[in-house]
């Protein structure tokens, strides 16, 4: 079943990805081939992989139960905060939080996850920043 | 014995002491990414490959770097299989059939110690096929014109799901997925937008390490949320004796035929398209069991079935780096990072590599020389430290690994968006891999999708428009047999080659544990 689903999306990218490669305006230079043929051949070959997984699926794999898929959306909400805040917040502030919560959610008793969220943020901080002089983002505080 | 007098000038760029460093460093993190469940040989480097190159590193130290993380890794990959029976990567997977046996019977320090010898002999002489292999195969690929190219990176995709895959539409799917996120982005031809829907940080096209960060890196991170609180997350001490460290010199005679025989096997699994480091090991562990398995010891503690494995998957390695360096087409997982690393340097392998830059080719060889040397002096005596990052639970480490990630991808772009274009491609990666769809043909479709375009509009100008031209040389049309070949034959084999090498390791765990 998952990979019938699998496959019927595949058939949707596809579609959407030759519409697409239509959209493509086409400018006053060109080459024979032009811009739009070689999308047109994957999304072409993308629906044909498609079809054949959903002709012939592979056994079901071992989807998570729906606690643990949730447990993994909050993982990408806290990553995708983390993307847009480090920036406001800084590199120290949002790492420690961000680290301490996956440490947190993989498992560490939530003191410990703390210690070791900030312990990650300082410890990268001084190694790549201090000593390798990366720049990271700075937030309010200048960290 | 022109490749002798280069390897001379490689030497000579690679003994300064900065690139000795690197190399001593690259080794040292490569045995622990090798070591640590869940950081294997091509995460471990696309980690770093960001940060390498923020911290500015020219083309010629990078790869030395990079390339001793992947040499390292392929060392450290045993350390687990043999103490935990617990394979730290893929190719270590044939080591624990009979590393971890010897370890029970209280010789897990000598097996430590030859499966580290093994690998040195190995990768070293794998290292000398490079040298002799690569500069031949370059004489060829100087023939080749854009149809000729076209064709190869067919030749690419259409092996790469390789003898090992299952379901070869879903490693179509996986190329083809990759070729079409390549796309996206400012047409480098006549100056068009493709598929950005009028999103200026689309135009630039996504950064492919973004996406091989984001697949290979964060999905792990991914997978060891979805298995927490299972044993996989907790550090593991080896419960074995470590016995005399030093193995006797009998045991390395004994083994050395093997070690030989293997290494010559290993490297050419490696050098063909598709076949990689697993299947290097695995060929040369069945062919030894096969060989000289008189007694039926294979299995239980049996030596030679731990030089196998290991000097196979090692000359794998080494052996994967001739169509890199050569051909500017990548036939495993790893090498496909590193080519990742030369195009974010501007650097496109290829024939034209060994003219033009013959110091990052040759510099480059000479440090895998002087690295394998260095694992092989930290693998023997400093075994037990490596042994200790075992303890090291995942559970600390994955955030670590996340946001390391996040460092090095923020540092070259200094933008939230790719960030958010990576956390996505982790997603994507997660799926993927519980879908069981190939995660390298992606990677290597949005590497190569670029390139391969342009030489077929190449090719297609140059025949002004006449499709013919693809199969007009014999060149080309022995490289699209090769590829047809190479698509067809694992349906019909690669099914019955996955399901042994699952039903030895299988029998191998089941009477084990």
């Amino acid at each position: 079943m998952s990979d019938r689903i699998f496959g019927g999306l595949g058939i949707l990218l596809a579609a959407f990805f030759i519409w697409g490669a239509f959209q493509v305006e086409l400018s006053f230079i060109t080459d024979p081939v032009g811009p739009r043929t070689f999308p047109i051949i994957i999304g072409t070959l993308i629906g044909v992989a498609s079809l054949v997984v959903i002709l012939r699926p592979d056994p079901e794999p071992d989807w998570p139960a729906l606690p643990r898929l949730l447990e993994i959306g909050a993982a990408v909400v806290v990553m995708l905060a983390y993307a847009m805040l480090l920036p406001e917040l800084g590199f120290v502030i949002a790492t420690a939080i961000a680290s301490a919560f996956l440490t947190w959610r993989l498992g560490t008793a939530p003191f410990w996850s703390l210690v070791s969220g900030v312990a990650t943020s300082l410890g990268i901080y001084v190694v790549f920043h201090l000593i390798l002089g990366l720049s990271l983002a700075k937030g309010p505080l200048g960290f | 014995m022109e490749a002798l007098s280069s390897l001379g000038e490689g030497f000579a760029v690679a003994l300064t002491f900065q690139n000795l460093f690197l190399a001593l460093l690259g080794c040292f993190l490569g045995t622990v990414m090798g070591a640590l469940p869940g950081l294997g040989p091509s995460n471990g480097v696309a980690i770093l490959i960001p940060l390498a190159f923020t911290l500015g590193l020219g083309p010629v130290e990078a790869m030395i770097l990079l390339t001793s993380v992947y040499y390292g890794a392929m060392y450290g990959g045993r350390i687990s299989s043999i103490l935990l029976n617990i394979p730290g990567d893929e190719p270590a997977m044939m080591t624990c059939l009979d590393g971890y046996p010897m370890a029970q019977k209280g010789r897990a320090g000598e097996a430590l110690a030859l499966s580290g010898i093994a690998s040195f002999v190995g990768a070293f002489l794998a290292t000398w096929g490079l040298v002799f292999l690569a500069p031949q195969l370059v004489k060829v690929a100087l023939l080749f014109g854009p149809a000729e190219y076209f064709a190869l990176f067919v030749l690419a995709f259409a092996t790469l799901g390789g003898i090992a895959s299952r379901n070869q539409a879903k490693a179509a799917f996986a190329a083809m997925l990759g070729l079409g996120i390549a796309m996206v982005g400012v047409d480098g031809q006549t100056g068009v937008p493709r598929f950005s829907f009028g999103e200026v940080h689309l135009y630039d096209g996504i950064d492919f390490l973004v996406a091989i960060v984001g697949l290979f890196a964060l999905s792990e991170v991914f997978v060891f949320l979805e298995h927490r609180g299972t044993a996989a997350n907790e550090g593991q001490e080896a419960k074995v004796q470590m016995g005399r460290i030093v193995p006797s010199a009998r045991l390395i005679t004994s083994t050395t035929p093997t070690m030989l025989r293997t290494s010559l096997l290993g490297f050419i699994a490696g050098v063909l398209p598709g076949a990689g480091a697993s299947l290097g090991s695995f060929l040369a562990y069945s062919m030894e069991k096969k060989m000289v398995d008189r007694e039926g010891t294979f299995g239980t503690g049996d030596p030679r079935g731990v030089a196998a494995p290991e000097a196979g998957n090692n000359a794998a390695a080494g052996g994967a780096l001739v169509p890199m360096l050569a051909l500017g087409v990548p036939g495993s997982g790893t090498t496909a990072v590193l080519l990742a690393m030369l195009l974010a340097l501007n650097i496109t392998p290829g024939p034209l590599l060994f003219t033009q830059n013959p110091d990052v080719v040759w510099g480059l060889i000479a440090a895998l020389f002087i690295g394998n040397i260095m694992l092989l002096l930290m693998n023997i005596p400093m075994v037990g430290m490596f042994v200790r990052v075992l303890l090291v639970p995942p559970r600390l480490l994955m955030p670590v690994v996340a946001m390391v990630s996040f460092v090095g991808i923020y540092g070259i772009s200094g933008s939230s968006f790719d960030l958010v274009v990576m956390v996505i491609f982790g997603v994507l990666g997660w799926a993927l891999r519980k879908l069981d769809v190939p995660l390298v043909p992606v990677i290597l479709g949005v590497l190569l999708g670029n390139l391969m375009e342009a030489n077929l509009r190449r090719a297609m100008t140059i025949s002004d428009g006449d499709w013919t031209t693809l199969v007009a040389s014999p060149l080309s049309i022995g490289l699209w047999a090769i590829a047809i070949a190479g698509f067809v034959l694992p349906i019909f084999v690669g099914k019955a080659l996955k399901m042994r090498m699952r039903r030895m390791h299988e029998e191998h765990t089941g009477t084990a544990d």
